[in-house]
């Protein structure tokens, strides 16, 4: 018997500097194949990772900004992010792509998946997680 | 590993996955389902063109439950089924399919 | 004795940026590299400190590390200098010395 448990996965990193995000991104793909209740949270510079436009041909580095655009087919369509983090870059919801998902249960309507939250909300949502892995 | 099509040698890992996305061509595509003992049909045309394209939008190949919504959606309902599709492709339409369709093998399928 | 300062770190993960620019003579240049770019966007928490170091460095930022971040050149802090790899060589040469902040 397996019970469903929520994941929460903490992204703190921008993307191309570190290996964290990319690694965050496939276990949560990866994950996704065992049908929990998963969620993410992009917090500190972490907020960098979902940001439009990024164009990496200049780097030569895979630019795996796309791939999110994907986790709504993995059902993965709970993303927060930190309004506290966005403003202490300069950055607003408009500064990032915007990540969608099929609602099954409400006729394949196409909901936002982007949720900003206060630090304080995401102290709630991250407190009522079972599971709780940081990148 | 490689694959010879049409006198040129194509390179392979070692469970017949292409190493350089770019060798791709329809004869690749053709090569490979012949190694993997397919005949490809039209039908097959059309899962793979599917998740070429798939994989140019998003850099990623769609896990089988994700495929099979999405061959739903975009070629009908008979269509968006397993039993569908891995009868066109026995041993696992992701595995099988983004294989011949060029891709790195899907995260997650081991 | 100009030198050229490069940082790679963004300046919300380290301290880094701070830390040269508190260290960094007058008549220097500062180049935003990698992660580092981060602290040429307007309106960011650190980016006052990099407009008031103006008036004794000369700011920079590579070009290929903001696009592939996704943040367009009307985003960044006006008097800072956008380069590409050929303007980055070109900074190197022109100063005696190059620090690489870590």
């Amino acid at each position: 018997m397996s019970e469903t448990k929520k994941f929460l996965y903490v992204n703190r990193k921008a993307p191309y500097g570190t290996i964290y995000a990319l690694e965050s991104l496939e276990v949560v793909l990866i994950g996704a194949a065992f049908e929990q209740d998963v969620a993410l949270a992009f917090i500190d510079d972490g907020v960098y990772q979902l940001t439009q436009g990024q164009d990496t041909t200049g780097i030569g580095v895979k630019n795996f900004s796309p791939t999110y655009k994907a986790l709504g087919d993995f059902d993965v369509n709970k993303i927060y992010i930190e309004k506290e983090s966005l403003e202490a870059r300069g950055l607003t919801l408009d500064d990032l792509m915007p990540l969608k998902y099929e609602d099954e249960d409400d006729d394949w309507a196409e909901k936002d998946s982007i949720h900003v939250v206060s630090s304080e909300e995401l102290s709630e949502i991250m407190d009522q997680s079972d599971v709780v892995l940081s990148f | 590993m490689a694959l010879d099509v049409g006198g040129k040698s194509i390179e392979t890992d070692e469970e017949g996955y292409l190493v350089n996305r770019d060798d791709w061509t329809d004869d690749v595509a053709k090569a490979i389902a012949v190694a993997e003992g397919l005949d490809m049909s039209e039908n097959h045309w059309e899962v793979v063109n599917f998740l070429r394209e798939y994989y140019e939008e998003y850099q990623i190949a769609p896990a089988v439950r994700v495929l099979t919504k999405a061959i739903g959606k975009k070629l009908g309902k008979d269509k968006g089924n397993s039993k569908y599709l891995y009868e066109l492709f026995p041993y696992g339409p992701a595995k099988q399919a983004c294989k011949i369709a060029g891709l790195p093998k899907p995260t997650g399928c081991v | 004795m100009a030198m050229l300062h490069t940082v790679n770190k963004s300046p919300t993960d380290r301290n880094t940026l701070e830390s040269c620019i508190r260290l960094a003579k007058k008549g220097g240049s500062v180049l935003l590299i990698e992660d580092g770019v981060y602290g040429a966007i307007k309106g960011a928490a650190k980016a006052d400190t990099v407009s008031n170091a103006m008036s004794g460095l000369s700011f920079y930022v590579l070009g290929p590390d903001l696009k592939a971040r996704g943040i367009s050149e009307d985003k960044i802090i006006d008097g800072i200098k956008v380069v590409d790899y050929n303007g980055f060589v070109d900074l190197v040469s022109e100063h005696d010395t190059t620090q690489s902040w870590l």
